[in-house]
């Protein structure tokens, strides 16, 4: 009775703290430089337990952590176009536009992410790639939309740009996790919000978000600035680059050829 | 070796971006011709997207006609005056096919366009290259039929606006040359091709130019209209990739010196009944693809890109 009138105090006293998730990320920036060929990123960190429920925890009772990582790229608009025979001619002929979609996405967790997480959970924190894409619902009342989403999804995930890592987090005693995620070489410049889940019965216990910021470096930057910013000049360059280079070596190889 | 291309966002091997650079440069230089119209569909097939295909097209145009042009002002075999009518029409048509192009972009027709372009235009050249270099290597064979009539009197005779073109020897109407170059101008625009393809024909039998002046004269109007519709691509779509260029120029320039080696061996009926084969089998290559039910029917454009 006295242990109980001391925890009690304890809690009343003491912040309240619930279990956390506390994330890092091996690198916070990405340099798209001219031989940029992709991006390997480590996401890692710990779980902080709830003293309190960790002290009265009953051993048996089996309610074990998992973790889900996501990975998200600037959100764009686009547009999915499909392809119709027309006259014998394969063309063009629907398109549905998807307003903010992420241009990459990946999702790494502990266990399938059907096991782990409810589909209202899912909904809610628009964790699994669908949701992503289109968590308007829209869909729902329009089969057209969802049949492009799908494969909008198909698409990019045949070209890595969304990925579905199952098993991919790895949990250590329930308190230290970390994952390896890849970044492929086709990356659109910006921030790529980072998002860990400490999940627990289906919910979603505890959120930690971070982010990436992917950017042009280097020439890339210059050249890239340069086309948007002085269009003409960057018009002027290239022509001069052209002539310069198709003068130059042809005078060298006549050069060459002579002497 | 895999490079960033900062205005296509894509990475590309940079061994496949010579090698194409050098494979159309050995076949321009064997054959004579800009190679815009295998540069372009060969960037489309390693995943290009089409408008940085086109603009960066025109460009590397420019890089594979500057020593043609320099050797042909050299040579005096550059009609300027000729050069400069088609050059006005080509402007015209170059400003006409980029408004043309963003507004296919905008309807998302412009891939279909373009490969629909490219099949009726490389079929007909085609076919009419092949029907006319064998015919020639048929002449050449027997010595003893008789030359065709230098001059003919035709309709392009009976229009207003006559000029005198003193170096191709012509007292003809300028409409005739402004619409080619009208017409060499969108396919340059459109297809990131210099149109020589075209112009050259054109040139020879519409407007009964001495072929001597003939090549020389088109460079010069390619490589202005060429270089116009790169500033003009960059200025409104923001697509000319300058490192894509890079790579293609010195693959290219490079492949023409080897190709012009080769060329110099080779009969010349020879190498057209080659060329005009090469050019039904893009032809055909193109046309498949848009007949043969793709693998995937859907395809992403971002918008505003």
């Amino acid at each position: 009775m006295r242990v109980l009138l001391l925890a009690m105090l304890l809690v009343s006293v003491l912040p309240a703290r619930a279990n956390e998730i506390i994330g890092a990320l091996s690198q916070n920036r990405v340099a798209l430089t001219a031989n940029f060929s992709g991006s390997e990123i480590l996401l890692f960190g710990a779980i902080r337990r709830d003293p309190l429920e960790a002290y009265f925890e009953d051993p048996t009772e089996n309610r074990p952590f998992d973790v889900v990582v996501v990975i998200e790229g600037p959100r764009q608009t686009v547009a999915v176009w499909r392809k119709e025979r027309r006259a014998g001619i394969w063309m063009n002929t629907d398109s549905v536009t998807l307003t903010s979609v992420p241009s990459f996405y990946a999702v790494a967790t502990t266990a399938p992410l059907s096991d782990i997480i409810t589909p209202e959970t899912d909904r809610e924190f628009r964790i699994s790639a669908p949701q992503a894409i289109d968590g308007t619902q829209a869909h729902e009342t329009d089969p057209q939309r969802q049949v492009f989403s799908e494969a909008l999804q198909r698409i990019r995930e045949q070209a890595d740009q969304y990925q579905s890592l199952d098993r991919f987090v790895f949990l250590d005693r329930e308190i230290l996790f970390r994952a390896n995620v890849r970044l492929p070489a086709n990356l659109t410049e910006g921030a790529y919000t980072t998002r860990m889940y400490l999940v627990r019965d289906g919910g979603v216990v505890s959120q930690f978000r971070t982010a990436i910021f992917v950017r042009k470096d280097g020439l890339e930057r210059w050249i890239y600035q340069l086309a948007y910013d002085h269009p003409f000049l960057y018009g002027l360059l290239a022509l001069a680059i052209a002539l310069i280079a198709g003068w130059g070596a042809s005078a060298l190889f006549r050069f060459v050829r002579s002497g | 070796m895999l490079i960033y291309l900062p205005i296509a966002e894509i990475s590309v091997n940079a061994l496949v971006l010579l090698g194409i650079g050098g494979g159309v440069g050995m076949l321009s230089g064997m054959f004579g011709v800009g190679g815009g119209f295998l540069i372009t569909p060969l960037l489309f097939f390693i995943g290009i997207p089409p408008a940085v295909a086109v603009a960066t097209g025109a460009n590397q145009v420019v890089a594979s006609s500057i020593s043609g042009v320099l050797a042909h002002l050299r040579r005096k075999t550059v009609d300027l005056r000729m050069g400069t009518v088609l050059l006005v029409g080509g402007l015209i048509g170059s400003t006409g096919g980029i408004w043309l192009f963003r507004w296919l972009s905008a309807l998302g027709q412009v891939d279909l366009f373009v490969q629909l372009a490219y099949v009726l235009f490389l079929g007909v050249i085609g076919i009419l290259m092949l029907q006319e270099s064998l015919r020639a290597w048929y002449r050449s064979t027997k010595p003893n039929v008789p030359r065709r009539k230098l001059h003919k009197h035709t309709w392009v005779h009976s229009l207003p606006l006559k000029m005198k073109f003193r170096v191709s020897g012509l007292y003809i109407s300028v409409i005739p040359p402004v619409l080619v170059g009208m017409a060499v101008g969108v396919l340059s625009a459109v297809m990131g091709v210099g149109g020589g393809f075209i112009m050259v024909p054109a040139m020879i039998y519409m407007l009964g130019m001495p072929t001597k002046v003939v090549v020389g004269t088109s460079l010069y109007q390619i490589i202005f209209v060429t270089g116009y519709t790169t500033v003009a691509h960059a200025m409104t779509s923001y697509s000319v990739d300058v490192l894509l260029a890079f790579f293609l120029i010195i693959g290219g320039v490079i492949g023409a010196q080897i190709g012009t080696q080769i060329g110099v061996r080779l009969k010349a009926e020879q190498l057209r009944i080659l060329l005009a084969l090469l050019v039904i089998a893009v032809c055909i290559k193109v046309a498949l693809d848009l007949l043969v039910q793709p693998s995937e029917l859907y395809s992403i454009r971002i918008v505003g890109r």
